[in-house]
């Protein structure tokens, strides 16, 4: 019990449990099945970005091809359900070990490289992905997409903007729990080494490169299952969501919400998500402020709006 | 040499030599600063857009290039002075968002004054094409590639035979000793923006003939120098311009002899291949980590 | 963990402003999601401009049955995704009665499956046959479709005596869809596809591709399915290399930006299109010249920019709606489906439509016709 006790009052595990109370209590607040998606699709990316936040905030390593991944685990699903009749659990587990192997043989010959290089080389990589999927019209119903049948869980249909909802809150906080738990495992405290310095690291006998493959790997299944998920709720997939724009979106919420901050990117997807919809009556003038709140946002708060708000908040700096 | 594989070329090295000065711009500013500004493909846009909206008002071309030039040039400076200086200590990823976000800022403060639709520069010197050994070249492309050599030998000369040019370079390679050197350093990443933003508006003003303009053209031939850039090893002038012209010229003969549906898969699959085997590009150095 | 749950708190509160606006409740509520920026700004422009202009003036008349029509538009900046979450909010939380828009193709069938889940008349300004084909209960449509266009431009074809063609186009929807379509009916007018290319939606260059089809033995035409400045940078890249055979454009540059961009090089290529760009052109007494003479003046006049095709396509869309409201008598949603589904005889820009259970589109060919650029205008040819 008191061990529990400790847990909680730990800033991390606290968070999960104000997580929890917050995904139970939302749909008291949720009016309609709009404001049900909305709150599904901050839901999808949080995920993902609690994944890319593992790699960016913990590895120090970049990625701008994620939502190729979550491309893939999109397509697989709607592939897989749609033209061979697959069942929906199957194609998702069939297409996040299929993400699995590819970000595996990628990670070693990808991680070697760094900085811009790095970013560069996901990428590209990222693009050929959305590429593919855009031009093999056969398989995928090219750029105007494909519609994707329902999630059935044994006979159990998921439908409804309510139902899906239970379904991401609950992907969202197993994966804060699971990379809370890698982030205070040996291999978390190694990961911290490697964003610190990799050859410091190294000196020190870790090995860097098995950790880095490792996240890399983690976070690209997480896109991959997140990826499937949107597929079904959605029931429509298109390239773009496989796309460059995608990609850096994700990003965007990791390093606006805060790097190394888990919950920093959950607030980051709800912002970006929550964003283009407050902003959607200025008609013209929303990218200008979009833009506006990107850069005054990362020009003043450097380090993400969560972990710069806390510090202020304890009356240090951030 | 078939007139197939000229025509090929032509296509290749006008639009390969366009990449090359947007990847010059990246390396510019990659050198004195360590940053890639994902903005960079907005200078290009707004050279071209410019170019057009003064043009429209009944300004000479001349004049309106100049002007152009120099409002491109104004907007790099702004963004090195109000959105990349202030964060100079922030993190690689962070400054990339910041671009990103001045490149959608940029996009939409044009969108917002000259509208949303593609818009048509007259070529410099007519349209009627140059025929050789069959295959055919405008006017313009000889226009993008004498302008694209008379740029590259005055940066050489610039970079290395004037004092400002030795200081960027002294700049880029140890900011603490140039700041010692007494090198205004500050000084030195504002010049560099502005350099690489006359050299986006330039380029974006010798293609809109070619290739039209508008508001969001920054967006692909932004990522196309950048690829151009990381391809010949950043922060390698000689590197970009190398890159830009393999790009180019890949991309058309992959439309050419292969599929011109893959066509835009080419760059990428060129660059991680590289990538691969030479992790720092084509000319880049290869560094030692600092630790 | 007090900080930042207090933060999250405010922001769900936030949530909660995006929550039914307390609008005067008797307006009948027009819902639309447009293109109006992005890549396909070109289509979404004139059509929301279009749908303002004609509701406003149908206020200034009165409304309809009594009660004042309301636009509740948003940017879907042509992405799926983006169309997806404001149709949902258009039904769910805007409450509105019918929905007029979609300005791509793959934006429309994105958001097919929730206007058929809630039983939301809609009427889309896209052009793929698919949308209406099979037909859906709730989802009608007002442009020709891709499979239309082919059609009249291979009737044409054949008609001058063309049987060998390449087809270059744009690896965007529409293009592809086109190319898909062209591909199916070729045969039907004995036309052969000799080669294939494609170029991609932000590409700057066409002459390799040019070049290959250039090199092609045997080709009597070329014709280009795409939309956006592609066209008009293939057809400079046309004119660059000399070749000789007749280019055809499809309705997707049905406007005069087209023959703005491409200059000189357009003039000759031919397309299908509606009568809307013709209007001067069409006899006295053509049923169609009122309706378009009136439109057009009318856009011209207050957006001092030429009328497309596309802006006509709002146009129909609201006008079928705007019947079939005062056809039912009622904003009841399946009352309105009913009565788009007997719409008879209506003339509209794009000609004159005939719904009926089998055709939620009631267009023929006859109000298609074939174009070609002449001194930087439009004429009609035969």
């Amino acid at each position: 019990m008191s061990h529990i006790k400790h847990l909680l009052k730990t800033p991390r595990y606290g968070g999960l449990l104000a997580l929890v109370l917050i995904c139970l209590l939302l749909p008291l607040l949720l009016q309609n099945a709009y404001q049900f998606d909305v709150a599904i699709k901050v839901g999808i990316s949080a995920v993902v970005v609690v994944g890319l936040n593992l790699l960016i905030g913990y590895t120090g390593q970049i990625s701008l091809g994620h939502a190729g991944f979550f491309g893939l685990g999109a397509y697989s699903s709607a592939i897989l359900t749609v033209n061979y009749e697959w069942s929906a659990l199957a194609a998702l587990l069939a297409g996040s070990v299929g993400v699995g192997l590819i970000a595996f043989v990628l990670a070693r010959p990808i991680l070697k490289l760094k900085g811009h290089y790095l970013a560069m080389a996901t990428l590209g990589l990222g693009i050929i992905i959305s590429i593919v999927i855009a031009t093999e019209d056969w398989l995928t119903g090219g750029p105007d997409g494909m519609g994707v049948g329902p999630f059935m869980l044994f006979d159990y249909e998921i439908y409804g903007e309510k139902a899906w909802y239970w379904v991401v809150a609950a992907l969202l906080v197993l994966s804060v729990w699971l990379a809370l738990n890698i982030i205070d495992s040996p291999v978390g405290r190694a990961l911290r080494a490697v964003h610190g310095s990799e050859v410091a690291a190294q000196v020190a006998g870790i090995d860097t490169t098995h950790y880095k493959v490792l996240v890399f790997v983690f976070s690209a299944v997480i896109a991959s299952v997140m990826g499937s998920v949107f597929a079904h709720y959605s029931g429509f997939v298109t390239p773009t969501e496989a796309g460059f724009f995608h990609s850096i979106e994700l990003v965007t919420m990791v390093v606006l919400g805060g790097m190394a901050s888990t919950y920093g990117g959950i607030l980051g997807a709800l912002i970006l998500v929550l964003l283009p919809q407050l902003l959607s009556g200025l008609e013209d003038l929303e990218m200008i402020i979009f833009g506006l709140i990107l850069m005054l946002t990362m020009i003043f708060m450097p380090k993400g709006l969560l972990p710069t708000v806390t510090g202020r908040l304890k009356g240090g700096k951030a | 040499m078939s007139a197939e594989f000229l025509q090929y070329l032509f296509t290749g090295i006008t639009i390969g030599a366009i990449y090359a000065l947007v990847g010059l711009g990246f390396s510019i500013i990659y050198n004195a600063s360590h940053v890639i500004n994902f903005a960079q493909g907005e200078f290009l846009m707004i050279g071209g857009m410019c170019t057009v909206a003064l043009v429209g008002t009944g300004l000479p071309m001349p004049v309106a290039i100049l002007a152009a030039v120099a409002v491109t040039a104004v907007a790099g400076l702004a963004l090195q002075k109000f959105a990349v200086a202030p964060a100079r200590n922030a993190e690689v990823v962070t400054i990339i968002i910041i671009t990103i976000g001045a490149s959608i800022f940029l996009r939409g403060l044009v969108q917002l004054v000259w509208g949303k639709e593609f818009h048509a520069l007259p070529a410099f010197s007519g349209d009627e094409p140059i025929t050789i050994g069959g295959a055919t070249i405008l006017p313009q492309s000889l226009w993008v590639l004498g302008i694209t050599l008379v740029i590259v030998v005055a940066l050489s000369w610039f970079f290395n035979k004037t004092l400002l040019g030795k200081a960027i370079l002294a700049t880029s390679h140890n900011p603490d000793a140039a700041k010692l050197m007494g090198i205004n350093t500050g000084f030195i990443l504002l010049i560099s923006f502005g350099l690489s933003a006359m050299l986006g508006a330039i380029a974006g003003i010798l293609v809109a003939p070619i290739t039209l303009t508008s508001y969001d053209v920054g967006i692909m031939l932004g990522l196309k120098g950048f690829v151009a850039a990381v391809l010949g090893g950043l922060g390698s002038g000689a590197g970009a311009i190398a890159g830009g012209l393999i790009l180019g010229i890949a991309e058309a003969m992959a439309a050419g002899y292969i599929s011109s549906d893959y066509k835009d898969a080419v760059p990428f699959v060129i660059i991680l291949a590289i990538l691969f085997f030479m992790p720092s590009g084509l000319f880049g150095l290869r560094g030692t980590e600092r630790v | 963990m007090k900080p930042w749950s207090q933060i999250i708190g405010s922001l769900t509160l936030s949530l909660v402003a995006l929550s039914p606006s307390a609008w005067a409740a008797d307006n009948i509520k027009i819902g639309s999601f447009l293109a109006v920026t992005g890549p396909a700004s070109f289509l979404g422009d004139p059509e929301l401009k279009t749908l303002q202009m004609t509701i406003e003036e149908i206020n200034a008349e009165g409304g309809v049955l009594g009660r004042q029509l309301e636009l509740v538009h948003y940017d879907s900046q042509g992405s799926a995704g983006k169309a997806r979450t404001f149709v949902k909010r258009l039904i769910d939380s805007d409450e509105v009665d019918v929905i007029v828009g979609g300005s791509a193709s793959g934006e429309t069938l994105a958001v097919i499956p929730l206007m058929e889940r809630s039983g939301m008349p809609f009427v889309s300004l896209a052009g793929a046959v698919s949308i209406v084909d099979p037909v859906k209960r709730w989802v009608f449509k007002t442009p020709h479709t891709d499979r239309m266009a082919a059609g009249k431009i291979f009737a044409h074809m054949k008609q001058n005596g063309i049987s060998q063609i390449a087809m270059i186009s744009g690896t965007g929807g529409f293009g592809k869809s086109g190319l898909k379509q062209s591909k199916e009916v070729a045969g039907e007018y004995g036309i052969k596809i000799l080669s294939s290319e494609t170029y991609g939606p932000k590409d700057t260059d066409m002459t390799a591709q040019l070049t290959k089809i250039k090199n092609t033995a045997g080709v009597q035409a070329v014709l280009n399915f795409g939309f956006g400045q592609g066209p008009a940078i293939v057809t400079k890249n046309y004119k660059q290399l000399g070749i000789q055979v007749p280019l055809f454009q499809s309705h997707g540059v049905a406007s005069k930006k087209y023959i703005e961009l491409a200059g000189d090089a357009a003039e000759g290529v031919k397309l299908p299109a509606s009568a809307l760009l013709l209007a001067e052109q069409l006899p006295e007494g053509d049923a169609q010249k009122p309706v378009i003479m009136a439109y057009k003046q009318k856009y011209e006049a207050r957006y001092n920019s030429p009328v497309s095709s596309f802006g006509g396509h709002a146009l129909d869309g609201l006008m079928l709606v705007v019947n079939a409201m005062k056809q039912a008598g009622s904003t009841d949603k399946e009352a309105v489906r009913a009565a788009l589904e007997q719409t008879r005889g209506y003339m509209g820009t794009a000609g004159e439509v005939n719904m009926s259970e089998k055709d939620h589109l009631g267009l023929d060919l006859t109000a298609f016709r074939m174009l070609e650029i002449r001194n930087g205008s439009w004429q009609m040819v035969n």
